[in-house]
């Protein structure tokens, strides 16, 4: 039947011109046409890529962000801390030295006290002694007939004694 | 600038829908040219012989008649060779009279598609109405193709735009659903012929359902043609492995590879071969099924039969659109597999 037998014309028209249009268009339509759609896909996936690396960029920036406001934080817990600290140290060393300073100031007073009653002490001791003597140096140079006579003595002695 | 003349979209959408609308009326057209035939060889014959249309419109020929009547007829160039009078040419009008009888010119005679030179047959180049449709075919691809390829250029970097968004879903889906998957990592080097193989194919069997078109890759000689390229392709591409699994399958005990050795080389040939029949027999069964629903007409000599048909027609002509591209698919398909197995590396063993 004819057909089913291939054309012997046909076959040749068929290879010649199947093959210069596999030649034609490799170089004229295919060879642009998927350079273009690989450089098209290529460049959408540097894209991507890139939005990708730009999130992921962000992400470590958002969280560098937090740790350094972590960190600030932190650093200022720790200042305040410290001044904190050094406040009531102060205020403690400034309490410790105003008692200390106060009890110097109160033991040195009441030595300078304890130095004066004692030198006043050894100065009424030596008064009294001083009067005790001149009374019996008195009692001794006057002729002491008499009880009266000793009275009214030791009377003006102890005029005297007042006058001075 | 000068604006393609395809890829401006003004131009491009109408011509689009044309070629859809073009394909729908067809089936009338068809039977408008039917029923010239049916009146001029009811007086030949006295009666409408579907067979003869049928099979007269599925195969190539010298002249490519597009209705009848004077002007209905264009008559292609004959070109023969012979020893005896080397390379001739001339016109395929020669060969009928005004009576549209065959005639001997020259010595030449044409019989049932056949030309011979006293008695003895002759290498026959004609450009045929198949290879009419074989160069209108290639030059709508290159015009098709280049345009889409030029707007890469002009495009580089945006959106594609006018045919070349046309074009390129089908080139994406052949390169990654098609060659890549079955051919592997080395598929960029069969990609240039096999996108040619597919879209050759794909405009082939739509140029077909036109009007008038002849039946291209309809043609046994055609669809060989291409299933030999593939051959060629595939065994010169065949590596060791290949050979190895043919000659001395790997594997199996030794009586059984002496019963595969000749499966396996049969096998060889039957792959083009069976690409060469699906595609011919897809494509001529289609033309073969809608001429003889437009046929049922002129054999009923009815209206109602007519009216009846030409809605079945409208149908079966929407699935030839469907198999012009699921052969073209699956005539790529089972070329890169052939190639895919030739290329596969097979380190298992």
């Amino acid at each position: 039947m004819e057909l089913l037998t291939p054309g012997t014309g046909l076959i040749i028209w068929q290879a010649f011109v199947f093959l210069l249009l596999v030649i034609l268009l490799a170089f004229l339509a295919w060879k642009p046409i998927l350079a273009g759609l690989k450089e098209r896909e290529t460049s959408i996936q540097q894209a991507l890529d890139s939005a990708e690396k730009a999130k992921a960029e962000m992400a470590s920036l958002k969280s560098d962000n937090e740790k350094l406001l972590k960190e600030a934080r932190e650093e200022r817990d720790k200042i305040l801390r410290e001044a904190r600290d050094a406040a009531s140290r102060l205020h403690d060393q400034a309490q410790n030295d105003a008692r200390k300073n106060a009890d110097k100031i109160i033991e040195d007073a009441k030595a300078v006290i304890q130095t004066e009653k004692m030198a006043a002490l050894k100065e009424v001791k030596l008064q009294v002694a001083n009067f005790s003597l001149e009374v019996a140096e008195r009692l001794m140079k006057k002729n002491l007939a008499s009880d009266s006579a000793q009275r009214e003595l030791v009377n003006s002695i102890i005029k005297d004694l007042k006058l001075n | 600038m000068k604006k393609p003349f395809l890829t401006s979209k003004t131009m491009f959408l109408p011509l689009f829908l044309g070629c859809f609308l073009m394909t729908f009326s067809g089936v009338f057209a068809q039977e408008a040219t039917q029923a010239d035939n049916v009146h001029t060889e009811a007086h030949a014959e006295g009666a409408f012989n579907a067979n003869d249309v049928i099979i007269h419109h599925v195969l190539d020929d010298h002249v490519w008649h597009f209705f009848d009547g004077h002007y209905g007829t264009l008559y292609l160039p004959v070109i023969v060779y012979s020893e005896a009078r080397g390379l001739e040419m001339f016109s395929s009008s020669r060969f009928y009279d005004d009576h549209h009888q065959t005639v001997e010119y020259n010595g030449y005679r044409l019989e049932h598609n056949h030309i011979t030179l006293n008695g003895q047959p002759v290498l026959d180049v004609s450009i045929t109405k198949n290879v009419g449709m074989l160069l209108i075919n290639s030059t709508l691809l290159l015009v098709v193709l280049v345009a889409a390829a030029r707007g890469y250029k002009r495009n580089a970097g945006r959106a594609p735009s006018g045919v070349q968004s046309f074009i390129e879903p089908i080139v994406v889906f052949v390169r990654d659903e098609v060659v890549k998957p079955n051919i592997g990592h080395r598929y960029e080097r069969y990609l240039p012929y096999l996108l040619t193989l597919f879209f050759f194919i794909l405009f082939g069997n739509l140029l077909g359902l036109l009007p008038g078109a002849g039946n291209l890759t309809g043609n046994i000689a055609v669809t060989a043609t291409l299933a030999f390229f593939t051959f060629i392709i595939t065994n010169v591409s065949g590596n060791k492995s290949y050979w190895g699994h043919i000659f001395w399958t790997p594997g199996v005990p030794l009586p059984l590879r002496l019963v595969i050795l000749p499966v396996e080389i049969i096998g060889i040939f039957t792959k083009p071969i069976s690409l060469t029949i699906r595609l011919f027999v897809a494509i001529t069964a289609g033309h073969i099924v809608l001429l003889a629903l437009i046929s049922l007409a002129f054999i009923f000599q009815s209206i109602t039969v007519g009216l009846m048909s030409s809605v079945i027609v409208l149908f079966i002509d929407l699935i030839e659109l469907l198999v012009a591209g699921i052969q073209a698919y699956v005539f790529t398909l089972f070329t890169s597999l052939y190639i895919g197995m030739a290329v596969e590396e097979h380190d298992h063993h």
